[in-house]
């Protein structure tokens, strides 16, 4: 018994060290393809789908606006940095005052959001969200000053540390240490007091309200945290990207990411890795497994083969793949404690 | 500090004292200055679009009061036509909106994939009415058009394919996690991304495409009267509504179904707790609430056009609408529906343009106004309820 208490968080934690000590050698272990393409793009989704899941598992609140945020600050990025060849303000300044602006106003658009919907809960508050998430989409597709359906681009030569397609290590290791910092940031938040009374309102807002903290500031904060950490995604997106566009916002990258989170784990901040990397490699390698070509689902429908394995998950486990995992951990242990068991207990003891 | 009432919500009092708290709230001072000037807001809006729009002028260059049409009291005739516009559409809004309202009302159900059965139905009609009425490569004319063979065949076989299809979903996926609001809401989800990858790898051939009104409803079919004429298609879609709506009252309010209904969406386990069969009735309501989504989907087809992302567009008019109008109120679904086609018809053409080069559409930032006012003073719509 007491062995197997200690036994599990070390193999959990030896994955992760061991996932740690590849992904910081980076380009001396991956291929450059992954370096520049897969695992950069893992990073910001796993930074998107975190401030999803922070939200949801230890708010209470899942909401599909994430993608709008981190829209936002891509699109204010972009209408800061661009000169003249692209659609939007062209303001021609500074990276680092683009970086600022993104970051900072897309934080004031999330608490802004928060504090409209902070007084919604549950269900309502997918809804709520999700409509937020169409009219972001809409609003940079129809209002041309900023964007319109073209969106913006040409954002690489903007960048404060050189052109990403030519230095991919250099944003590769930028995400890394982003992710890394955005993870301990939200397991720092989670155990300050402002943390314990989000999860408290969480379980029982009533209570907590009439313990007198005030449940719709704290869930406001809450969203305007999400919101900075769904920004800094935006941010790693547009300069990964390098063009910006209403589409990069619209339902579908919603879904998608509560699709990442889901498939990962809606209620551990470990999911929204798991499920970043299980997303992205799916939609990068579905093409080339012959059994999927051959019952019609190749890289074209994509959406299908996601939304297939989304409903799987979401019908077999509700906690996604570290569901799974813990699950079949549990089974491991309890399958080796009897066999051991068996071995152990004196003969008279089992008349079998 | 003001000290806040307890019981300041709620309580009978005299018409003088209800009629103050309508209009300034009964609350903190804040609230006071919100309701005011929110008042106020709606009295400059009439104001604006009655007397104070300025028409556009010739040489293109308007000023901060140029507006497409002008004050309704130059132009009546486009204000007649905008108020029609939006009544109209408000209804296609409401066929679609209850469905969905019903369905969340009953079983706590978010259906997500609502928006995909409006299109799937959208694009089973003009695919089947493309086939009956031999289509070229030119598409068709209303006048080619029958009304029966051609625009109501397609539509029934539309609607019965959406409701088997809800049918089938209730059953298989929803049934047996009754109560789990946020997983049965996934799973709609998962299912909308299926449909609508399914559907742009068998319906969607390169752009928008739209389903023909039958002969009797063609565009040559104007309802004038002295020099004002108006599309009686759109006029249709109107009395659809409505005899949608009648239909609605009349089936929860005086079958036994309806009662059932009713009873369940104020308290299914008690419905549930006396004998009575409402895995049944919850079966009926999905269907329904397919159903009607796929009559939208097949008057929406005809009304404007069915293309990929329609599906998006019609989960967030149909969101929007019940969201204003408050989840699981049929009387909300009408009201929210009027609300939102108000917002997104008159801001189009009443919102001052800088310009004849102008293209900005600010109605989807003033409906975002309208939702969060809405919200800001009814967090659960104008006729919701919490759950």
């Amino acid at each position: 018994m007491r062995t197997a208490l200690l036994v599990r968080p070390s193999l959990n934690r030896s994955i992760a060290t061991g996932a740690f000590v590849l992904v910081a050698l980076g380009p001396l272990v991956f291929s450059s393809v992954w370096v520049s393409f897969i695992l950069t793009q893992v990073f910001w989704y796993a930074i998107a789908a975190s401030s999803l899941i922070f939200l949801s598992a230890y708010g209470g609140m899942t909401s599909l606006a994430q993608v709008s945020i981190y829209g936002v600050a891509g699109m204010v990025l972009g209408n800061t940095v661009t000169t003249g060849e692209t659609k939007g303000l062209n303001l021609g300044l500074s990276p680092w005052i683009g970086l600022v602006a993104g970051i900072a106003i897309a934080t004031a658009v999330a608490l802004l959001l928060g504090a409209v919907a902070s007084r919604s809960t549950g269900i309502y508050f997918l809804m709520l969200t999700l409509s937020f998430a169409v009219m972001v989409n809409y609003f940079f597709g129809q209002v041309t000053v900023v964007s319109g359906f073209g969106g913006i681009g040409g954002i690489q030569n903007h960048t404060p540390f050189g052109r990403p397609d030519l230095h991919a290590n250099r944003l590769y290791y930028i995400a890394l240490v982003t992710a890394i910092g955005v993870y301990a940031l939200l397991r720092y938040v989670l155990r300050t007091p402002f943390g314990l009374v989000l999860q408290g309102i969480r379980d029982d807002p009533v209570r907590m309200s009439s313990l007198g903290y005030n449940v719709a500031l704290h869930k406001t904060l809450a969203f305007g945290l999400a919101g900075f950490v769904a920004s800094l995604s935006g941010v790693l997106f547009v300069w990964w990207n390098n063009q910006i566009s209403p589409s990069s916002m619209d339902i579908t990258a919603a879904l998608n990411l509560l699709v990442i989170a889901v498939i990962g784990g809606l209620n551990r901040l470990e999911g929204a890795w798991v499920g970043a990397f299980v997303f992205v490699i799916v939609s990068d390698y579905a093409q080339s497994v012959g059994f999927l070509r051959g019952i019609g689902l190749t890289q074209t429908r994509f959406e299908t083969l996601i939304g297939l394995v989304f409903l799987v998950i979401v019908l077999l486990s509700p906690n996604g793949l570290l569901g799974i995992w813990e699950w079949v951990r549990a089974a491991v242990t309890r399958v080796a404690r009897q066999m051991r068991g068996r071995k152990d207990e004196p003969p008279q003891a089992s008349p079998a | 500090m003001k000290p806040v009432p307890l019981l300041s919500d709620g309580r009978p009092s005299q018409l003088g004292i209800r009629l103050k708290s309508l209009l300034v709230g009964n609350g903190s001072r804040s609230a006071i200055i919100g309701r005011t000037s929110l008042l106020l807001a709606i009295l400059f809006a009439i104001a604006w679009i009655l007397f104070i729009a300025a028409p556009p002028t010739e040489s293109g260059v308007g000023n901060w009061r140029t507006t497409t049409f002008g004050a309704a009291v130059h132009d009546p005739r486009d204000f007649l036509f905008t108020l029609l516009n939006t009544v109209t559409y408000a209804g296609l809004l409401f066929v679609v909106a209850s469905g969905f309202t019903l369905v969340f009302g009953l079983m706590r159900v978010v259906n997500m994939a609502h928006g995909s059965f409006f299109l799937l139905a959208g694009y089973i009609g003009v695919r089947l009415q493309k086939s009956f009425a031999h289509a070229g490569v030119f598409g068709l004319s209303s006048s080619q058009v029958s009304l029966w063979k051609d625009w109501v065949l397609p539509l029934v076989i539309a609607v019965l394919v959406v409701s088997g299809t809800g049918l089938i979903v209730q059953q298989l996926l929803l049934r047996w996690n009754q109560g789990q609001e946020l997983r049965q809401a996934l799973i709609t989800i998962a299912l909308s991304l299926i449909i609508a990858d399914q559907i742009v790898a068998h319906f969607v051939r390169g752009g928008a495409e739209t389903m023909a009104w039958p002969n009797v409803l063609g565009p040559d079919k104007q309802l004038a009267i002295g020099s004002f004429t108006y599309p009686w298609s759109r006029l249709f879609m109107l009395l659809v509504a409505i005899g949608i709506g009648l239909g609605l009252l009349l089936w929860l309010h005086q079958t036994r179904t309806g009662l059932v209904i009713r009873a369940g969406v104020d308290d299914r386990h008690m419905v549930r707790a006396l004998g009575i069969h409402i895995e049944r009735v919850f079966a009926i309501a999905f269907v329904v609430g397919a159903a009607l989504a796929g009559l939208g989907g097949v008057i929406g087809a005809s009304f404007a056009a069915v293309d990929s992302g329609v599906d998006g567009q019609w989960l967030l008019n149909s969101l929007v609408v019940v969201i204003i109008g408050g989840m699981g109120s049929l009387g909300g679904a009408a009201v929210g529906a009027l609300l939102y086609a108000f917002m997104s018809n008159f801001a189009a053409v009443y919102v001052p343009t800088t310009g004849p080069n102008c293209c900005t559409q600010y109605s989807i930032i003033l409906t975002f106004a309208l939702l969060v006012i809405v919200l800001a003073i009814r967090p659960y719509g104008l006729f919701g309820r919490p759950a």
